[in-house]
């Protein structure tokens, strides 16, 4: 047992700095609340910044979808479509909807690694709108899907891709397969919260993912597959969602998939954002 | 007057494990209430429910008048949390992460930025305001960590263990900005472990202890519950240790014969008393290497209150620890 040093006096806060804590404590009055929209947008502002701070983030959203156009176009085009331009223009929108919804997983993958940090306790603790921490991540995240979405559709065009409803069909569809992603998201976020690290998650939403993405119609047409198959290739969400990308991207698509798949993305929000919610607050 | 913190029957379990056991505090506005314990006693459980981060299982507190269940969001608007992890975000630069909350606070655009700029210059943080906070030292990590509870300046802090793991200098530096921020009238929970700082800080002491509080009152009514701190002298001959004991027993009362040969203690409350004694081995020719008078430790303070030591009350809880922070 040994007695602590007593503290001397230039180890000590001096007075000027006391006094400079002091005035910085009394020099506020408490602004009115942060809006709900205000919150979230302020959310994804913290996305971006991760971003800027190690832009190597951004690789799985850049060079993963490039491989995905080169290997599809150059490796099936000739053996599936007959060439490679004829399946450029059938995959191309495929491997957009493809490579956006692989991306969501991770989406779930850093909510649970933001989990064991401590300042997801003080964003618990301020007076926000419960929702604002995961949907300002998610806003965030749609950013890095019309990243992933930009670098494919570019790629295409480079390679051959004509889309018959030029920048606004392409436009069009990426943003209608971001906001399904956006829906698809509070799946994995559920999941993040309830797994228990970053593996699980990362391997439980590949699970889901890869047979939902395969067993669509985003490489193959439906027909040419066994009945059972097919019947359910056909009300896919997956299927539903490439066709309407295909369509709004030659310029004739059906407005029902589109309602189709609008709705879909607001049943998962509807059902797994609250859920997601009363996790986080749980935990 | 309100109170600021006002519980009743605290409890909360996870699993099998008891952390909090019916824990009750009453803090005054305005002042420094410590709660001291060992890990794993419970401390941060109590703080969690109270910040409204987790539902007790039973029993019932209001902060400042508002229920923490039932009125969980006016609590939140009138508390900070500074964490035992700290509570900033590692992969943002420190004013980042004080525009990040500033923002959250509702101050906009520009109120944000100037007020960052404010509290890293009050802080001592101006040059490293743009540095990467995992890259931050830890006595600075914590230093923004309570910058950032006072971004908007709460009515109530919680501060959980705020200088476990800091150097002299750095644990100094965070007791003038606690008494600073007292000075101005913020209230604060200080929960820790060194009793040491409790003394310092705190206006009335909880000790806490299995999740229960096994004593309460002012640092000096404490003190007094435990006894007296500790005389211990170090000799240059082990020889002479015989005849040193003599001395102590006759000045002091009962010696305690240390495992170093050369060293033995006796319980003693008085600094004069202590030196008269120190003299008086030097008169009787004993050659006195070095000597300390302590303050009670914790390890006294628990010995005293539960008959066992801080350490082995944290060995024994170690299980219930890892359960109340969930990694």
């Amino acid at each position: 047992m040994s007695i602590a040093p007593t503290p001397t006096a230039d180890t000590a806060l001096t007075d000027a700095d006391e006094a400079a804590v002091r005035t910085a404590i009394t020099s506020i009055s408490r602004p009115p609340r942060a809006s709900r929209t205000s919150a979230a947008l302020t959310f994804g502002w913290r996305g971006m910044l991760k971003v800027k701070h190690v832009p190597e983030q951004l690789l799985d959203v850049t060079i993963t979808p490039v491989m995905f156009v080169v290997m599809f176009t150059y490796l099936f085009g000739g053996a599936i479509a007959g060439s490679t331009a004829e399946y450029l223009n059938y995959i191309l929108p495929a491997i957009l909807v493809m490579s956006v919804l692989f991306t969501t997983v991770y989406s779930g993958v850093a909510l649970n690694t933001d989990l064991t940090k401590g300042v997801v306790d003080r964003f618990r603790s301020l007076p926000i709108w419960r929702p604002a921490p995961l949907v300002g991540s998610l806003i965030g995240d749609s950013v890095r899907y019309v990243i992933a979405g930009t670098v494919i559709i570019v790629l295409g065009v480079i390679l051959g891709f004509r889309p018959g409803a030029g920048v606004l069909g392409c436009v069009a569809a990426l943003g209608l397969v971001v906001l399904f992603a956006f829906g698809l998201s509070w799946v994995f976020t559920t999941l993040g919260l309830i797994l228990r690290s970053p593996n699980a998650v990362m391997n439980a939403g590949f699970m889901g993912i890869f047979p939902l993405t395969f067993l669509s119609n985003v490489f193959v047409e439906p027909d040419t597959l066994p009945a059972a198959l097919e019947a359910f290739v056909d009300v896919n969400p997956i299927s539903i969602l490439s066709t309407a990308a295909r369509g709004l991207m030659e310029g004739d698509a059906a407005a029902a998939d589109i309602v189709i798949v609008l709705a879909v993305a607001a049943g998962l929000t509807a059902v797994f954002m609250p859920l997601t919610t009363r996790l986080y607050a749980k935990r | 007057m309100t109170l600021a913190i006002d519980a009743h029957g605290l409890k909360k379990s996870f699993g099998d494990t008891l952390a909090v056991d019916g824990v009750d505090l009453t803090v005054r506005g305005g002042t420094v209430y410590g709660v001291l314990g060992p890990n794993g006693a419970g401390k941060t459980t109590t703080i969690r429910m109270l910040a409204t981060l987790l539902t007790p299982d039973a029993g019932s507190a209001s902060i400042l008048g508002y229920d923490i269940v039932r009125e969980a969001d006016a609590v939140r608007g009138l508390v900070s949390l500074t964490g035992q992890l700290a509570s900033v975000d590692e992969d943002l630069t420190g004013r980042e992460n004080l525009i990040l909350i500033g923002r959250l606070l509702g101050l906009r655009g520009g109120a944000a930025k100037r007020r960052a700029s404010e509290l890293l210059a009050a802080f001592g943080l101006s040059d490293a305001a743009g540095k990467l906070v995992k890259h931050f030292s830890g006595g600075m990590r914590r230093r923004l960590d309570i910058a950032a509870s006072i971004v908007v300046t709460p009515q109530l802090m919680f501060l959980d263990e705020p200088t476990t793991g800091l150097d002299p200098r750095s644990r100094n530096q965070v007791w003038g900005i606690i008494r600073a921020l007292v000075a101005e009238g913020t209230t604060i929970l200080l929960c820790t472990q060194y009793l040491e700082e409790a003394d310092r800080l705190a206006d009335r002491i909880a000790v806490i202890d299995r999740g229960r509080v096994i004593a309460e009152g002012t640092p000096s009514e404490l003190k007094a519950s435990v006894g007296s701190g500790a005389l211990r002298v170090r000799l240059l001959d082990p020889d002479q240790r015989d005849a040193a004991a003599h001395v102590l027993e006759r000045e002091l009362g009962e010696v305690v014969l240390e495992a170093d040969p050369a060293a033995l203690s006796v319980s003693c409350a008085s600094g004069d008393r202590a030196a008269e004694t120190v003299a008086e081995l030097s008169r009787g020719g004993i050659r006195v290497a070095g000597f300390s008078l302590a303050q009670p430790s914790l390890d006294e303070v628990f010995l005293a209150l539960t008959g066992t030591t801080a350490q082995a009350a944290a060995d024994e809880s170690t299980d219930r620890d890892k359960q109340e922070q969930p990694a």
